[in-house]
């Protein structure tokens, strides 16, 4: 153990999905304290907060304090709440915050609370508020959505002949089979490759059945320096391996792009490469993301993300299963808590405590999250690998 | 269908108004580096590469090619679905977000790689440079 360890001792979760009734603070509370009491702490232990929200601003009109004022509500006060926001990524940014707190020796035990609301009385601003994801002084008057930057990849692919629809439709088929099985889940209905195909058009190639969409939702993630708060008996200790960061850049497309970035820093920094990973949970706002994601964490050669797809081995029971808990595009993208979501689900495969979406038995878990856009880029990315330290049995 | 609201039109700023001057003459144009030659986009005071604040506002040619594409089915305000909106490259390098116009809204009329020329149509009081498939035979 060094001074750069830090553990997940605590995950929970809101349900994500279409909660009308719910304020922010009714949603941040229940992912709250499930984290905590899943970590054995009350408020009082906590030391500080990382809180995650995007779309507070301009949809709930909080455009200031928006952690301070969902925390007090269970009575986190006094300790020092710092807002993180970084669009899609603002969870994992957040988190990442929290671990550099821990690494800092500014803090032993700290709270990561993401909450977004992003069904509001009217749609449109939904949408507006999901476009300020961009720079504003190069997108503005494009019409441009959320689901065209997806599309654009996908059809370079397509036409290079890397990717075929069918592979689109089977892939958004698996993420709707894992999230059937996920309680947190907003979509838990399967359906089938012509259903998902069928389905209308959102931006060509994309169909309905392949976009994430409006969500609401809460998750949290409470991290500490080993030894400071009593080792639950019988709990496997979840233990952060890599906790890497990086912005966008203007592309010329040729060299690597911004996940191949980030996930080089962190499978540097946890020692590890990508055959070593057990499970993943991957940034697939459109499911579809999901495949260019196997090639830029290096899960498969580039050209063999759809052969990779085709095999099962990217299915629960399959080598290297992902997005077991449905990812995006079925558990739900309530954007501020999404980062947090796929490290909630990480930590209970660790731990063996994922029920029907168990995957056998893995000891290395890697989560990718990825934000807003510049040209044809993700604005930001973060690329977290976990460890499950006691052996399975 | 149409969603209310006009499409938002671009806010001009110190940095960018000699871009807005030129597609209100007709013209694509944009800053380039006077020491490292790099065309810049979006416009702004200085080179990301270099650093030199020693630009010159130059005339393009309005080529571009298709460097990826959507066919947007959601309305968007102003817009009325399906619409194209697409990343071009221009010939001189730089990448740009815009619309394709001036032709039907649908995979089969659109090709990656295929060769642009930029027009411009009017957006609130703004000429803004969407692109088209290049005429044959002009």
């Amino acid at each position: 153990m060094t001074n750069a360890d830090v553990e997940v001792i605590g995950v929970g979760m809101h349900p994500f999905g279409r909660y009308t009734e719910s304020s922010l603070k009714d949603l941040n509370r229940v992912a709250c304290l499930n984290a905590l009491i899943d970590a054995g702490i009350g408020v009082r232990d906590v030391q500080a907060v990382y809180a995650s929200n995007a779309m507070g601003g301009m949809l709930q009109g909080q455009e200031m304090i928006r952690g301070q004022s969902v925390l007090r509500d269970i009575g986190i006060e006094r300790v020092p709440i710092t807002n993180v926001e970084n669009a899609c990524a603002s969870g994992s940014t957040a988190l990442r915050q929290a671990i550099l707190a821990i690494r800092a020796g500014a803090a032993d035990v700290v709270l990561v609370a993401g909450f977004e609301k992003m069904f509001v009385d009217d749609r449109s601003r939904t949408l507006d508020a999901l476009e300020s994801a961009g720079d504003l002084d190069v997108i503005s008057g494009t019409g441009l959505q959320f689901t065209a930057v997806y599309g654009m990849r996908l059809r370079r692919l397509i036409a290079a002949g890397s990717l075929t629809l069918d592979d689109l439709a089977t892939v958004s088929v698996k993420s709707h089979a894992n999230g059937a099985l996920n309680p947190y889940a907003q979509y838990r209905s399967v359906v089938t490759a012509e259903e998902v195909l069928a389905s209308r058009p959102i931006a060509d190639p994309l169909t309905l059945l392949m976009c994430s969409s409006i969500c609401d939702g809460a998750a949290a993630i409470v991290v500490a320096r080993p030894g400071v708060v009593a080792h639950r008996e019988g709990r496997p200790t979840v233990r952060v391996r890599a906790s890497q960061a990086a912005s966008g850049f203007t592309s010329t497309g040729e060299e690597p792009g911004l996940t191949e970035i980030c996930a080089a820093s962190a499978y540097e920094e946890a020692g590890l490469g990508p055959d070593d990973v057990d499970v993943a949970e991957v940034h697939d706002a459109m499911a579809p993301a999901e495949l260019i994601a196997y090639e830029h964490l290096g899960f498969c050669k580039p050209g063999d993300a759809g052969a990779l797809l085709s095999s099962g081995e990217t299915s629960i029971g399959g080598r290297i299963p992902v997005n077991p808990s449905g990812g995006l595009s079925s558990r739900g993208h309530a954007v501020g808590a999404t980062g947090l979501a796929q490290v909630s689900e990480l930590a209970w495969q660790l731990r063996g405590e994922a029920a029907q979406r168990q995957v056998d038995q893995p000891r290395i878990a890697l989560a990718h999250n990825n934000g807003g856009w510049l040209e044809g880029e993700s604005a930001a990315s973060c690329v977290h690998v976990l460890e499950r330290i006691e052996s399975w049995n | 269908m149409t969603t209310a609201g006009p499409r938002v039109a671009p806010i001009a700023t110190p940095d960018t108004a000699p871009f807005w001057e030129a597609t209100s003459r007709g013209e694509l144009a944009l800053p380039r580096c006077r020491s490292c030659l790099t065309y810049i986009f979006y416009p702004r005071s200085h080179c990301p590469s270099c650093f030199s604040r020693e630009l010159d506002w130059t005339v393009l040619s309005g080529m571009a090619s298709l460097h990826s594409f959507v066919i947007a089915h959601l309305p968007a305000p102003g817009f009325d679905p399906p619409y194209v909106i697409a990343i071009v490259e221009l010939a001189e390098g730089p990448r740009m977000m815009t619309n394709i116009v001036g032709v039907e809204p649908s995979p089969e009329s659109l090709e990656l790689d295929m060769a642009l020329q930029v027009v411009f149509e009017l957006q609130g009081d703004v000429m803004v440079p969407r692109f088209r498939p290049v005429d044959e035979g002009k």
